[in-house]
C-alpha cells in the first residue's frame, strides 16, 4: 500500500531527535532487562514446585559463579567455549540459516583435539601441537556440516532437520569414537587420553582462566566487525535478510551458503577443541554439555551483537558454573538450567511481539 | 454498455457508507467518504492506484474496521466484523489477487466454508454452480486444479462462488487486470446480466474507459476522498469523449493529458543495441517457459512487451537478467554475448533490470536507503576497499542519489521499508540507471504508482531513451505502452506471437494478437 | 540363543521395530497435520517427552495403562496449547518458540524426575498383550506383528482416521487450506486461527500419546531425554511422507526397525556396541533427505503466520 509516511528532506538534525533516541535506548534495555527478569521470576516458581527456595537458589548461583574469586574464574574459562559458539551462531542466524546442530559439531571438535593433542605433544612443540589440533577439530567440524549445507545450497532443503539429525549422529558418534578408537587404556574410568596440564593452554597471569577466553573474545569481535563492516558480512546479511533480493543482486547464494555453514560449524568446532586443550585435557565418554543449545536464547537476546552477546555469555556462564555447583550442594540439577534458559527464549520473544505492536500504534 | 434510458429510478441503497474513515501508520487511506451502493446497478469505484480503493473493499468485506463512521445495511446500522459476517450479509468479494486455494479443485474452493463435521456437499454445490454458470454464460470445470486454470477462469470460479453464497452485492476489485480485452468485454457482459437479475455489482478500477463503458453510476476516489459522484441520470446523457472529460476534471481538477502520446524521437539506425536470439527457458512448476524468444532493440528504441500477466514477463526478464537458467539461444548487448555472465557481470556490462517486486525482491525493506542503493554492488570500489566498507564514501554517494532522484525520506538511514512505493521507486530507479546503464528492463515501472509518479516515471524512461539507451518495456498496461513505445511486441504463453509498430490501429492488433489471432 | 536368521532373532527384532515404530508413528502423524495446516511444530520433541513423564506418572500412581496413555496425550496437549497461543494466536516465530518448548520440556520433566523419582527408579509392569486371533499364530511374523498391546493397533487405526478426515471431511479441505492459502479459508469465513489451532492440539495429543508408549511399553520406565529426538524423528516422517499418512507407517516402521536392532542383535548373540546402532536410525534418516529431500513437499504457508488483511 502507499504509504505516504512523515517526509521530509534529507538532513534535518533536531534536539528533538536526541530526546527520542535516549527514549529509544531506555525501551531497547527495558525489552532486554525485562525477559530476564521476568524468566527469573517463573523459574523460581518451577523451583517452588520442587520444593526449593528460588532465592535462595539464585543467591548460591551468584555467589558461586560471580562473587567468590575461585568461582569468578571459572565462569571467565568457561566463557571461552561458549563465545565460540556464539559467533559461529551469530554468523548462522544473521545469514538466515538455523544451525542447530551445534552440539555435534562442538563435541566431534572436542574428541578430535582430544585425540590428537596428548599424541602430537609427544612429537613437536606444544604451541605447534595445539595450533595443529585446534585446526584439525576445526576441519573435523566443517566436514560434519557438508552435508546439511549442500543439501541446503542445491536442493533446498530445510536445514532445520538436517542439522539437528546430524547433531544426534554426532554424539553417537563422537561416543563411538571415546569408547572404542580412541579409549586410554591407562584408566579405569573410560574416556580419551588426558592431555596433561602443563601442555594445555597456558592460563592467564596467576588466574586459573584459560587463555582460550582471549581466544574466544578475539572470535566474537571478529565475527561482528565482518558481519557490520565488511562487504562479505553485508552479502550474507543480505541472503539472511531477503534471499530474493540476494537473488536479484547477483550475490552466489548457493556458495555463501556453504561459506556459512562452514564458518559456523568451524567456530563451534573451536569452542569444542578449545573446551578440551585449555580446560578439560580428555573427553569422558557419554560427556555432552550440550552448549550448543543453550547459547541461542544468548544470541538473540543480544540481537545478534557480537559485543552484547560477550555481556549475555557472561551471564549464561555465571548460571551454568553456579548451577554445577548448586547441582552437587542444592541437589537442583543442572537440568534447571535449560528451563531457565528456554523461559528467556519464550519472554524474549514475547517481548519482541509487544516492541512490534507498540512500534505500530505509535506510527499510526 | 450503456443502460437503458429508461432505468427505474435509484431505489434504496443496500448498503451505505456513511463518512467512514480508516487510517494506516503514516497515511489515512479513507477519509470520510461516504459511499450509497444500490441493488441493479453497477457502480463504479474510480481511482488512481493510493486512492484507498482496496482499503474500502477491505471494510465491506469484513476484512478491516472503520475507525470511525458507519456502515448501513438496508438502512441499520451494522458493523461488518469478519469476512463470515459479510458474507452471510450476502457480500461477495472477487479480490485482485484471487483468493482460491491452488492446490485443491474447483468443487473443493467452493466446497470451503462449511461446517467442519460435515461431509463437503460437493455433489450439492456441482448441481448448483453448473446451473449459475450457465445462466451466466460461462464454463467452469468443476474438477480442475485451480493451479491448472488461467486467471481468467479462475475469476469466474470466483464470481460463480459469491453467487453461490447468494450475495446480493458482488465486489470486483480490479477485475480486468488480467484479462485480455476480449476477456474485459465478456467481462462487461456479465456484470450487466448480474445487475438485470437484481443484484448490486461494486466495480473497482483504475481506468477511466472502463469506468466509462461499463458504470451506471461513477465515484471518484482520490487520495482517500470521494471527490465526485456522476449519478445514472447524468451518466446516460453524456457520450464517452464528454464522460472521460467530466471524470478527468474531477480527478485533477484540469484538462490532464495524462495518456497523451509520446514516443521519443530517435535516429532511425538498425544497429541492435540488445540482440536476443531464440531464448528459451526451461518450464517450472510455478512458472512457464519461454520458447524461442527473439527480438531487438536499437539505441534509443523503446521496445514494449505486452501480454497479459503470466505469460513469460518476469521468466523473460529475469532470464535477460541472468537470474533464471537458459536452455537455449543467446543475447547480445552491443555484439557482445552475456550468456557465460552471471547477474553481476551483465549489470557491469551494461545491463540493468529494474524489478516490479520492489519489496520482495527489489530491496531488503530492513536495510537502510543508503545500502539499498548498492546492493547489485557490494564489495566494488569506492564504496568498499579489500572488503571493508566506507560508510563515509557509502553515505555520501546516497545524498547525492538522494538529491538527484528527488527521493523523499527522513535521512539515508531510514529502513527502506517505511518509504513509500514511489519513493522506493525512486531509489531502484536511481540504482539501475546510474553509472553506465546501456540497456534497462523495465517491468511493470508504474504499478501501484500514484498518478505524480507515473507520469515522472514514463518521462524519465522517456529521457534515458532519447540519451540513446536501449529500453525493454514490459506492462500490462497497454495504454501505457502506446504511449512510449516504438514497437510493441506481444507474448503469450511463453512465445512472441507478433511484433507491432506502435500508431493507428496499433491497439486492436495488440489485442488480437493476445487472444490469438494473427495481428 | 540363534543365530543371525533364527525364527527368534526375527520375530525379535520385528516385534521390537513395531514397538520402536510406534511413538514414531504416533509423532509423525501428529506433525504432519500441523504441517499441512501451516504450522511447523519444532516443538514436537517437547511435546513428546512431557507427554512421557506425565504418562509414565500416570500409569506409575494409577496401575493402569491406560490411564497413563490418556495423561500422556493430555500433557502432550497442555504443551501444545502453549505453543498455539505463542504461534498461532500471537504470531511468534514458530522456530524459536518451537526450541524454546523442546528445550524447557527436557529440562523441566529431568528436573521433575530427579525430585520424584531419583533415588527410587522405578520401573512399570510388563504391559499386557492382546493377541489377534489367528493372526497370531502364523509362524516369525505372527507373535511379532499381531501379539501387541491394544494402543499398538489403535496407533495403526488412526493412520486410517487420518487419512479419511484428510480426504473426505470439511475439516480435511479447512486444514489444506490452512497452509496453502490461509486467505482463502478466511475469506471464505473460516476462523484460521482456530482451525491451526485444532491442528496443533492434535499434534500435541499424538506426540504426547507417543511419548507415554515409549516409557511405558517402550521402555517401562521414565529417564530422562528418553525420547532422544523420537519427536525430531517424527517431523522427517513428516516432511517425506507428502502428505499421505501411510507413508508415515512405512517410514516409522523403517526407522523402528534400525531402532530395534539393538535387542535383536544382543539375542542373535552379536556384540555390537550400543552407540552404533544408535547412529543407525539417524543415518537412515540422512540417507533419506540425501536422496528425497528435495521432493519433501511442504504446504506454502509453512511457518508463516496469518496476518488478515496484511500486505
Amino acid at each position: 500500500m502507499n504509504q505516504q509516511a512523515t517526509e521530509t528532506r534529507v538532513g534535518a538534525p533536531d534536539a528533538a531527535q536526541a530526546a527520542t533516541r535516549r527514549n529509544e535506548l531506555l525501551w531497547r534495555v527495558a525489552i532486554t532487562i525485562g525477559p530476564i527478569v521476568a524468566s527469573l521470576a517463573i523459574a523460581g516458581c518451577v523451583l517452588l514446585a520442587v520444593g526449593v527456595n528460588p532465592l535462595t537458589y539464585y543467591a548460591y548461583v551468584v555467589d558461586r559463579g560471580l562473587l567468590s574469586p575461585l568461582g569468578l574464574q571459572q565462569t571467565l574459562t568457561r566463557m571461552a567455549p561458549l563465545l565460540f559458539i556464539a559467533s559461529g551462531l551469530i554468523v548462522a542466524f544473521r545469514s538466515g540459516m538455523w544451525n542447530l546442530g551445534g552440539d555435534g559439531q562442538y563435541l566431534l571438535g572436542a574428541v578430535a583435539a582430544a585425540a590428537i593433542a596428548p599424541v602430537f605433544v609427544q612429537v613437536m612443540p606444544g604451541w605447534l601441537a595445539l595450533f595443529l589440533s585446534f585446526v584439525i577439530a576445526t576441519a573435523v567440524a566443517i566436514a560434519w556440516s557438508i552435508v546439511p549445507a549442500l543439501l541446503r545450497a542445491y536442493q533446498g532443503v530445510n536445514e532445520i532437520i538436517t542439522t539437528l539429525m546430524m547433531s544426534f549422529l554426532g554424539v553417537s558418534f563422537a561416543n563411538v569414537l571415546v569408547k572404542l578408537v580412541f579409549l586410554d587404556p591407562g584408566t579405569t574410568v573410560p574416556q580419551t587420553r588426558t592431555l596433561p596440564v602443563d601442555d594445555r593452554l597456558p592460563r592467564l597471569f596467576d588466574t586459573t582462566v584459560t587463555s582460550g577466553l582471549v581466544l574466544g573474545l578475539v572470535a566474537i569481535i571478529a565475527v561482528h566487525l565482518v558481519m557490520t563492516r565488511t562487504s562479505f558480512g553485508l552479502r550474507l546479511r543480505v541472503v539472511g535478510a531477503n534471499p530474493n533480493a540476494a537473488v536479484h543482486g547477483g550475490l552466489n547464494v548457493p556458495g555463501l551458503t556453504l561459506a556459512v555453514f562452514a564458518i559456523s560449524a568451524g567456530l563451534i568446532g573451536m569452542g569444542g577443541a578449545i573446551d578440551i586443550i585449555g580446560v578439560q585435557g580428555n573427553v569422558r565418554a557419554d560427556w555432552n554439555p550440550a552448549y550448543g543449545m543453550a547459547v541461542i536464547p544468548v544470541v538473540f537476546l543480544a540481537r545478534m551483537n557480537g559485543f552484547a552477546a560477550i555481556g549475555f555469555v557472561f551471564l549464561l556462564s555465571v548460571l551454568s558454573i553456579g548451577g554445577e555447583s548448586a547441582a552437587r550442594r542444592l541437589g537442583v540439577p543442572q537440568h534447571f538450567t535449560l528451563v531457565l534458559v528456554s523461559i528467556v527464549l519464550i519472554t524474549l520473544a514475547i517481548a519482541e511481539y509487544l516492541d512490534h505492536r507498540f512500534n505500530e500504534k505509535r506510527r499510526a | 454498455m450503456k443502460p437503458t434510458p429508461d432505468r427505474p429510478q435509484s431505489q434504496p441503497p443496500i448498503i451505505t457508507l456513511d463518512s467512514v474513515t480508516k487510517r494506516f501508520p503514516g497515511v489515512v487511506a479513507n477519509d470520510s467518504v461516504d459511499l450509497e451502493i444500490r441493488a441493479g446497478e453497477v457502480h463504479v469505484l474510480l481511482g488512481e492506484n493510493g486512492a484507498g480503493k482496496s482499503t474500502l473493499i477491505g471494510m465491506l468485506s469484513g476484512l478491516l474496521q472503520p475507525d470511525s463512521g458507519r456502515i448501513l445495511v438496508d438502512g441499520v446500522e451494522t458493523p461488518i466484523r469478519s469476512p463470515s459476517h459479510a458474507l452471510s450479509m450476502g457480500i461477495g468479494t472477487v479480490f485482485q489477487h484471487n483468493m482460491l486455494v491452488p492446490t485443491l479443485t474447483v468443487a473443493e474452493n467452493l466446497a470451503l466454508g462449511g461446517d467442519w463435521w460435515r461431509r463437503p456437499r460437493i455433489a450439492e454445490l456441482t448441481v448448483r454452480a453448473s446451473q449459475i454458470a450457465q445462466q451466466l454464460g460461462i464454463e467452469i470445470n468443476l474438477d480442475a486444479r485451480v493451479s491448472e486454470l488461467s486467471l481468467g477462469e479462475q475469476q469466474q470460479v470466483e464470481i460463480v462462488r459469491a453467487l453461490l453464497r447468494d450475495s446480493r452485492l458482488l465486489i470486483l476489485d480490479e477485475a480486468t487486470s488480467m484479462l485480455t480485452p476480449k476477456g474485459i468485454e465478456e467481462l462487461g457482459a456479465l456484470m450487466r446480466r448480474l445487475v438485470d437479475r437484481g443484484l448490486a455489482v461494486v466495480f473497482i478500477t483504475h481506468k477511466l474507459g472502463e469506468a466509462a463503458d461499463f458504470g451506471d453510476r461513477v465515484s471518484v476516489l482520490k487520495l482517500g476522498r470521494k471527490v465526485g459522484e456522476i449519478a445514472p441520470e447524468r451518466l446516460s446523457r453524456l457520450d464517452r469523449s464528454e464522460l472521460v472529460d467530466e471524470i478527468v476534471a474531477m480527478m485533477f481538477g484540469r484538462q490532464a493529458g495524462d495518456a497523451a502520446v509520446s514516443i521519443p524521437p530517435r535516429s532511425g539506425n538498425d544497429d541492435a543495441l540488445l540482440d536476443v536470439r531464440g531464448l528459451t527457458v526451461a518450464r517450472t512448476a510455478d512458472a512457464p517457459g519461454l520458447e524461442a524468444i527473439s527480438f531487438r532493440v536499437g539505441e534509443g528504441e523503446i521496445l514494449g512487451v505486452a501480454g497479459i500477466d503470466g505469460n513469460g514477463q518476469k521468466q523473460l526478464a529475469e532470464a535477460l537478467a541472468g537470474q533464471r537458467p537458459v536452455i537455449g539461444g543467446s543475447v547480445l548487448l552491443a555484439g557482445q554475448p552475456l550468456d557465460a555472465m552471471d547477474v553481476g557481470g551483465r549489470r557491469r556490462l551494461g545491463l540493468r533490470y529494474l524489478t516490479d517486486d520492489r519489496l520482495g525482491e527489489g530491496t531488503v525493506r530492513t536495510f537502510p536507503v543508503s545500502i539499498n542503493y548498492f546492493l547489485k554492488q557490494i564489495g566494488e570500489a569506492p564504496l568498499w576497499r579489500g572488503g571493508v566498507e566506507r560508510a563515509g564514501e557509502i553515505d555520501r554517494r546516497a545524498r547525492e542519489l538522494t538529491h538527484r532522484y528527488d527521493v523523499r525520506a527522513a535521512s539515508i538511514a531510514t529502513p527502506i521499508g517505511r518509504l513509500s512505493g514511489g519513493n522506493i521507486q525512486k531509489v531502484l530507479i536511481a540504482r539501475e540507471l546510474a553509472d553506465g546503464a546501456r540497456a534497462v528492463i523495465f517491468n511493470k515501472p508504474t504499478y501501484g504508482l500514484d498518478l505524480a509518479n507515473t507520469l515522472a516515471t514514463r518521462q524519465r524512461i522517456r529521457d534515458i531513451a532519447g540519451q540513446g539507451l536501449a529500453v525493454l518495456l514490459i506492462s500490462t498496461d497497454l495504454e501505457e505502452l502506446l504511449s512510449m513505445c516504438h514497437r510493441i511486441a506481444v507474448l503469450s504463453q511463453g512465445r512472441i506471437v507478433g511484433i507491432v509498430e506502435n500508431g493507428d490501429g496499433a491497439a486492436e492488433r495488440v489485442g488480437r494478437l493476445m487472444i490469438g489471432l494473427a495481428a | 540363543m540363534g543365530g543371525l536368521f533364527s525364527e527368534t532373532f526375527v520375530t525379535v527384532l520385528l516385534f521390537g521395530a513395531v514397538t520402536a515404530a510406534v511413538p514414531l508413528l504416533l509423532a509423525g502423524l501428529g506433525e504432519q497435520m500441523s504441517e499441512k495446516a501451516g504450522v511447523l511444530n519444532i516443538g514436537i520433541e517437547g511435546m513428546m517427552i512431557f507427554g512421557a513423564y506425565v504418562g509414565f506418572v500416570g500409569a506409575y500412581y494409577s496401575g493402569s495403562f491406560w490411564a497413563g496413555f490418556a495423561a500422556g496425550a493430555a500433557g502432550g496437549m497442555a504443551v501444545a496449547a502453549l505453543m498455539a497461543l505463542l504461534c498461532v494466536r500471537l504470531g511468534l516465530n514458530q522456530i524459536v518458540v518451537g526450541i524454546a518448548i523442546t528445550l524447557g520440556m527436557e529440562g523441566l520433566t529431568a528436573l521433575l524426575h530427579h525430585f520424584q523419582f531419583a533415588r527410587s527408579y522405578p520401573r512399570l509392569p510388563a504391559a499386557q498383550v492382546t493377541p489377534i486371533p489367528l493372526l497370531s499364530d502364523i509362524p516369525v511374523i505372527g507373535p511379532a506383528l499381531f501379539r501387541q498391546h491394544l494402543i499398538v493397533y489403535l496407533a495403526v487405526a488412526m493412520v486410517f482416521v487420518t487419512t479419511w478426515i484428510y480426504r473426505r471431511t470439511q475439516l480435511g479441505l479447512n486444514l489444506q487450506a490452512a497452509g496453502d492459502k490461509p486467505a482463502a479459508l478466511d475469506v471464505a469465513g473460516i476462523d484460521v486461527t482456530r482451525t491451526r489451532t485444532v491442528a496443533v492440539l492434535f499434534t500435541g495429543a499424538m506426540a504426547g500419546l507417543g511419548g507415554a508408549f515409549l516409557a511405558n511399553i517402550g521402555a517401562g520406565l521414565f529417564i530422562p531425554f528418553i525420547t532422544n529426538g523420537a519427536g525430531f524423528l517424527g517431523i522427517v516422517l513428516a516432511m517425506l511422507a507428502r502428505g499421505r499418512p501411510l507413508w508415515v507407517l512405512f517410514g516409522a516402521l523403517i526407522f523402528g526397525l534400525c531402532l530395534s536392532l539393538t535387542t535383536a542383535a544382543q539375542v542373535a548373540g552379536l556384540n555390537i556396541p550400543t552407540d552404533i546402532i544408535q547412529m543407525l536410525p539417524f543415518l537412515a534418516v540422512m540417507l533419506m533427505l540425501v536422496l528425497f529431500g528435495r521432493r519433501a513437499s511442504l504446504p506454502a504457508a509453512l511457518g508463516i503466520p496469518y496476518e488478515r488483511g496484511a500486505r
